[in-house]
């Protein structure tokens, strides 16, 4: 999963890069279902490996943009940009280190957890009903913004 | 035996390469990408702690998934509206690279 992620970044071609962003993703998917969070991984698949990639897809092809594979690098630019990264991922590392919670194994689960759907609508319709009904707006406003941006001007 | 530190750093190496896309990368939509990268590594970190957090039930904890579902959503939203801007743009410009594009450069 990893190495696809690298794979994104490092690839010059669009197309190559979307694809190797589908595999991580799947990747990520099996992650979630080691994790018990079963719910989670068939979303993961469905809206992102699905929907998302299809629509980043439709776009480059819509684009065509093979020709932006003929540019040369910035390599200054590129090493201080992987450098500020590098330095991010050893605050990371080192704030894991520090986490004593980090070197315990996961609890077992006393019983199966294949009911998660069912746990996880209950409580986004109970406790979290405000949220969910935001996120409804948020989609919606989404939706007619993207109409406005793509629409033709007429003048 | 596979601790919750195994998964944060496998998340933090996923936000890195995600930060790194966003940093090195100057095509507009390698970077709409990497920015899915950073937010499906929050995905990764928030389900860890919620498979570690079982409570007194013996069920992990949910809000922590439900707060998953809402960034998917929040997400494919973004995705919806950054590409859209971008189709406008290379309608405007013919061009997806940021270096191009320097119109509100001071």
């Amino acid at each position: 999963m990893l190495i696809f992620g690298a794979a994104v970044i490092i690839n010059r071609n669009p197309v190559a890069s979307a694809l190797s962003l589908v595999v991580s993703f799947l990747g990520l998917a099996a992650l979630f279902t080691m994790l018990n969070a079963y719910f989670i991984g068939v979303i993961q698949v469905l809206v992102y490996a699905g929907a998302i990639m299809v629509l980043f897809l439709f776009i480059i092809m819509l684009l065509d943009l093979r020709a932006e594979e003929l540019r040369k690098i910035n390599w200054i630019a590129s090493a201080g940009g992987v450098a500020v990264a590098l330095a991010l991922f050893v605050q990371i590392f080192a704030v894991v280190e520090r986490l004593p919670a980090a070197k315990q194994a996961f609890p077992e689960l006393p019983r199966s957890t294949t009911d998660d759907v069912h746990r996880i609508g209950l409580s986004l319709f109970t406790n979290y009903t405000l949220p969910f009904q935001v996120i409804g707006i948020v989609i919606l406003i989404a939706t007619v913004g993207v109409i406005v941006l793509s629409r033709r001007e007429t003048r | 035996m596979i601790t919750l530190g195994h998964y944060l750093i496998v998340s933090g190496v996923l936000f890195t390469i995600g930060f790194a896309g966003v940093m090195v990368r100057r095509n507009l939509i390698i970077i709409l990408m990497s920015l899915e990268l950073m937010l499906n590594a929050a995905n990764l970190s928030l389900v860890a702690f919620s498979r570690f957090h079982v409570d007194a039930a013996g069920t992990p904890n949910y809000s922590a998934q439900v707060f998953v579902f809402f960034i998917i959503t929040v997400a494919a939203a973004e995705v919806a509206v950054g590409l859209a801007i971008v189709v406008a743009l290379f309608r405007l410009r013919q061009t997806t690279h940021v270096e191009d594009i320097t119109s509100l450069k001071f």
